[in-house]
């Protein structure tokens, strides 16, 4: 017990439990109570939120034929830090991947984040994925994660419908619905109805733990919303029409336009060198983009929307129209045609060798350029000065949808051209330009420009005998026909009664022995058409046709240009006249036309689908 | 003797009970670190809450074996059992299995491995204790404090080569018996000084600290000069600023030369110099947040999302607390300290209660390894200890731990139990 004198040394350990323990309490005290972040930390820990994404919407054409279906992908996913000992050069082989590129994605997801998952390769098909899931217990690290993405099941209509792609950075910004990664309608229906198709993402929120293993849900799913499904779209296209007219344009450039004119909706907008639209889904899509950009030919050009053409002889139509219209002319009137017209002798229009002292009709039918220099010169003059007499006309071409944005579905579009009269005043200077200076915008040259589609809706008009409807692309959203302002008839300047002699004339054009478009007379078919030759400062004349089919109560109206083809009768004319015919009866029955259109290469190297 | 007759004569059963709530709590967190919306995980026999069921049982027969004993062999095969555990320690060294960078077990079979450092513990405090117990021993001899020094510091060279610093550490509270048995309580003092002076030199920088004791000394120079007491003193102030000196030196020595990369990093970690939540701080502040998020009345008992998700990384051994932080909240955890409070108090008081010197030192040896434990556990979970992996007696899962810790304290109850003996 001799040691015993130090048992006060006792109260120093009751000390030191009672001051530890006090110090491990206030640290607990303000852990536990005070601050509220460590509770906020552990919501974020494990409270993981997943977006659902919703089916794209499909897109069927008019005869409800499917033509843009999904299809199932998968992302392959990365989460860098538990990316273990793994045999890269398999991992390679098995996903077609080179060495360097795998090296650089692993550090492009490092650099975004070595904890949390990212992808790795986007829309890998699914025969890889079912491959590389055979080895995913390889490759710690790695998952694979299923998304949708296109199938266009038609190896139609690529322009029409556009690619989807992973959304810019620019929308991201501007719309908060999109996030990094997420897709997005770059073109075509896909662009201008991206709306309707994606359909609205759900959000779910689950624990998870800490390898992000779903581990139920968050307070019974309260705050999770579900996907939409996209809508579907039935198109105005007919895909018979539409791929009977791909089929003509082969190895040819140009574009065919056909609009119903009763209704406005397009039944077929051709634009040629097409591509699969296949080639712009999935993981190749950026390699394929670039070998199409890079093509000379320019096969993602939409032509039939965007390239501008001076219209040609089809124009002379709307100049006989705004001439009997202004009382200039009347179908009984002759102009005198001596190869051509000469107002001196440093101006002249020349014309081809024809019968001379031609009616109305006639100079449709046989396409005079003196006849209808004589008729514009007439309409300007009929006014005091050719300022007044130039806008007077100029507006009674706009009343045909000229000049401006159709203001349609479509994603894109060109205005065209008619010229303004202070274009003409900058060129040639105030008041110092008179018509026979703008003599050649009567055969449809000098600067005026139309765009395909426009050409059709013209068409259009003539066929209804004054009157269009917004040329338009989609019938049916989700079943439901479309209610819009497309439904409205817009009403050109031109009265019904003078539409009946022209469109005389546009029959004879095919029909008469001396009619431009003799050549692709279709028998027991009532076609009115015209033929026009764009001249072309690159190169080899446009051919261009317009027509439409039956003369009473129309129920086709078609525009067709081919590129640095020459004349419009050649080839133009024929494929307008077989596509009139594919869509009224079903069959061909000219075979040795239709082939030799088939056959027929115009263009300068052929376009490798 | 007749003690042995009566098995449970002089059991104190308030020791007892607290040791029973202890397990029984214990084993309930366990279950809970381990819960996997799976009731049926109790009746897997490779799941933890089913394993350290059956530790927990079987040492109830080595408990019972214990208190079966002649009270008297502890003291008698104190030396040989340091021996044994002292020889375990070498021989782990050359057959043990590697676990963690560190080779500290045996490996008996696939559900058996063995921790001999555990057994150390028990052998270390039984040397201790029979050696300072002697009649003729006086503990203010500088021998004698050598002496007793080595006891304890061999294991400790043994333990730091295997390297487990953190078990190692352990054995230094051992030290605080030698202040109870009448070392001079200067030594407590100087203690004291050096561990704020280890902290201010690796919390700031060294050379602000130098700068620091420089004024400082500077400032006593003057004094003393004013005083005229500087002939007296100088002497005194050279040598103790020369120990400063080179004690900070040396620290700084260890810190930079000494400690591995990893180590290093936990102290910085704790010293607040570095913040990084995913890499070496990762465990550490999914713990802060398994436990800051259980708030004062926790999310209920299996409702832990933390602990669940795998988020704590060992979660039921070394991080065990933050199983009952998260589901039991601060009422939880201020039970658990509580218990705690109790335990060490009542071993206290039993101790001090000893007639006999080796029961009393062996208290105060089963003190300073629980209460260690006890503070560093919870200490390490809360962030105001460096991560070190040492495991929550009775909480925390692992046979080893667990059987070493109730062999230690049975052992002191069955030699509480003869405290109405006259002398030993």
């Amino acid at each position: 017990m001799n040691r015993n004198k130090f048992t006060n040394r006792r109260i120093f350990f009751y000390f030191l439990i009672l001051s530890s323990s006090l110090i491990l309490l206030i640290k607990l005290f303000f852990l536990q109570i005070i601050d509220n972040s460590y509770k906020l930390s552990a919501e974020k820990n494990v409270v993981k939120q997943e977006i659902i994404y919703p089916k794209r919407g499909y897109i069927y054409d008019r005869n409800k034929i499917l033509l843009a279906g999904n299809q199932r992908a998968y992302d392959l996913m990365v989460i860098p830090r538990e990316i273990g000992n793994i045999d890269t050069l398999k991992f390679c082989k098995i996903i077609d991947l080179k060495l360097e590129s795998f090296i650089k994605k692993i550090q492009k997801s490092k650099n975004y984040s070595s904890f949390k998952e990212s992808i790795f390769l986007k829309e890998i098909s699914k025969r890889k994925a079912a491959k590389f899931q055979e080895y995913l217990y390889e490759f710690s690290g790695f998952f694979l994660k299923e998304r949708t993405m296109r199938k266009y099941t038609e190896n139609s209509c690529s322009h029409i419908l556009g690619y989807v792609s992973q959304v810019p950075d620019y929308i991201i910004k501007s719309n908060k619905y999109y996030n990094y990664n997420d897709n997005f309608g770059i073109t075509g229906v896909e662009r201008s109805y991206e709306k309707d198709l994606r359909g609205n993402k759900g959000i779910e929120f689950f624990f998870r733990d800490v390898w992000n293993r779903k581990m139920g849900s968050y307070k019974n799913g309260k705050y999770d919303s579900l996907a939409i499904n996209g809508k579907n779209l039935d198109l105005t296209i007919d895909i018979y029409l539409q791929k009977y007219g791909e089929l003509l344009m082969q190895n040819k450039k140009g574009s065919i336009v056909a609009i119903e004119p009763s209704t406005g909706e397009i039944l077929t907008l051709i634009s040629s060198p097409n591509y699969d639209p296949n080639l712009l889904v999935g993981q190749n899509r950026s390699e394929n983009y670039i070998k199409l950009y890079k093509n000379k030919n320019k096969p993602l050009f939409d032509r039939s929307l965007l390239a501008e053409y001076p219209p040609g002889s089809t124009f002379k139509l709307i100049n006989a129209l705004i001439g009997l219209q202004e009382g200039v002319i009347s179908p009984g009137t002759k102009f005198p045609c001596d190869n051509g017209w000469e107002y001196n002798k440093d101006l002249k229009v020349g014309c081809h060798k024809h019968r001379s002292n031609l009616n109305l009709k006639e100079a449709i039918a046989q396409s005079c350029n003196s006849y209808f220099c004589h008729t514009f010169g007439k309409i300007i003059s009929k006014y005091k000065n050719t300022n007044i007499g130039y806008n007077k006309w100029r507006d009674h071409v706009l009343s045909f949808g000229l000049g401006n944005y159709l203001n349609n579905d479509l994603y894109t579009g060109k205005p065209g051209k008619i010229p303004t009269q202070s274009f003409y005043d900058i060129q040639y200077g105030k008041n110092r330009w008179k018509y026979p200076t703008i003599i050649s915008i009567s055969i449809g040259q000098d600067a005026l420009l139309l765009s395909p589609i426009q050409l059709a809706n013209m068409t259009s008009v003539i066929a209804n005998r004054g009157y269009f409807y917004t040329p338009h692309i989609v019938k049916k959203i989700n079943d439901k026909e479309i209610n819009n302002e497309f439904l409205i008839a817009k009403f050109c300047s031109i009265d019904k009664k003078y539409f009946q002699p022209v469109i005389n004339g546009m029959e004879n054009v095919i029909s008469s022995k001396f009619g431009t478009a003799n050549n692709a007379k279709i028998k027991g078919m009532q076609i009115c058409g015209k033929t026009g030759t764009a001249q072309n400062p690159h190169g080899k004349d446009h051919s261009i046709f317009i027509a439409f089919s039956p003369k009473d109560d129309p129920k086709i109206a078609v525009a067709v240009i081919v590129e640095n083809s020459g004349w419009g009768s050649t080839w133009a004319a024929p494929i307008g006249t077989l596509m009139i015919e594919k869509y009224l009866t079903g069959e061909i029955s000219n075979s040795k036309l239709e082939n030799f259109i088939k056959n027929a290469t115009i263009i300068d190297d052929s376009y490798e689908k | 003797m007749r003690s042995n007759k009566v098995l449970f004569r002089n059991i104190d059963t308030q020791i007892l009970l607290i040791y029973i709530i202890m397990i029984l709590y214990g084993l309930l967190n366990i279950f809970a670190a381990n819960y996997d919306n799976d009731i049926m995980i109790l009746f897997n026999f490779k799941s933890e809450p089913f394993k350290q069921s059956i530790w927990i049982l079987s040492s109830f027969s080595l408990i019972f074996f214990i208190l079966l004993l002649d009270g008297k062999i502890f003291a008698s095969l104190s030396y040989f059992i340091y021996f044994l555990s002292i020889l375990s320690l070498i021989i782990v060294l050359f057959i043990g299995k590697e676990i963690g960078g560190a080779r500290s077990w045996f490996n008996i079979s696939t559900m058996l491995s063995i921790q001999p450092s555990e057994f150390a513990k028990i052998g270390t405090l039984l040397a201790l204790s029979k050696y300072l117990s002697q009649i003729n021993i006086n503990i203010s001899k500088l021998s004698v404090q050598i002496f007793s020094l080595t006891i304890i510091f061999i294991p400790i060279l043994l333990i730091l080569l295997q390297p487990d610093a953190g078990s190692s550490i352990i054995f230094f509270s051992f030290l605080l018996i030698l202040f109870r048995e009448g070392i001079s309580k200067y030594y407590l003092i100087l203690a004291g000084i050096a561990f704020s002076l280890l902290i201010f030199s690796l919390k700031s920088s060294t050379k602000f600290l130098i700068i620091s004791l420089i004024i400082i000394l500077i400032f006593l120079l003057i004094y003393m000069i004013n005083k005229k007491k500087l002939k007296s003193n100088l002497k005194l102030l050279l040598t103790v600023s020369i120990i400063l000196f080179s004690y900070i030196k040396t620290i700084n020595f260890i810190y930079n030369d000494v400690l591995k990369p990893h180590q290093k990093n936990r102290i910085d970690l704790i010293m607040g110099k570095v913040v990084d939540i995913h890499g070496i701080g990762y465990n550490l502040n999914q713990s802060k947040i398994a436990i800051g998020s259980g708030g004062l009345f926790g999310k209920g008992f299996l409702k832990g999302t933390q602990t669940k998700f795998n988020f704590v990384p060992e979660q039921s051994t070394d991080f065990i607390f933050c199983t009952i932080g998260e589901e039991w909240g601060f009422i939880g955890s201020f039970f658990t300290i509580l218990i705690f409070i109790l335990f060490l108090i009542k071993i206290i008081t039993m101790a001090e209660r000893q007639r006999s010197t080796f029961s009393r030192i062996y208290g105060y040896g089963i003190f300073c390894i629980f209460f260690s434990h006890y503070f560093i556990n919870i200490g390490m979970s809360i962030g105001i200890v460096p991560t070190i992996g040492i495991p929550l007696p009775f909480f925390s899962y692992g046979g080893s731990s667990f059987w070493s810790f109730s062999i230690l304290l049975f052992i002191f109850i069955k030699l509480d139990s003869y405290r109405m003996d006259i002398l030993r």
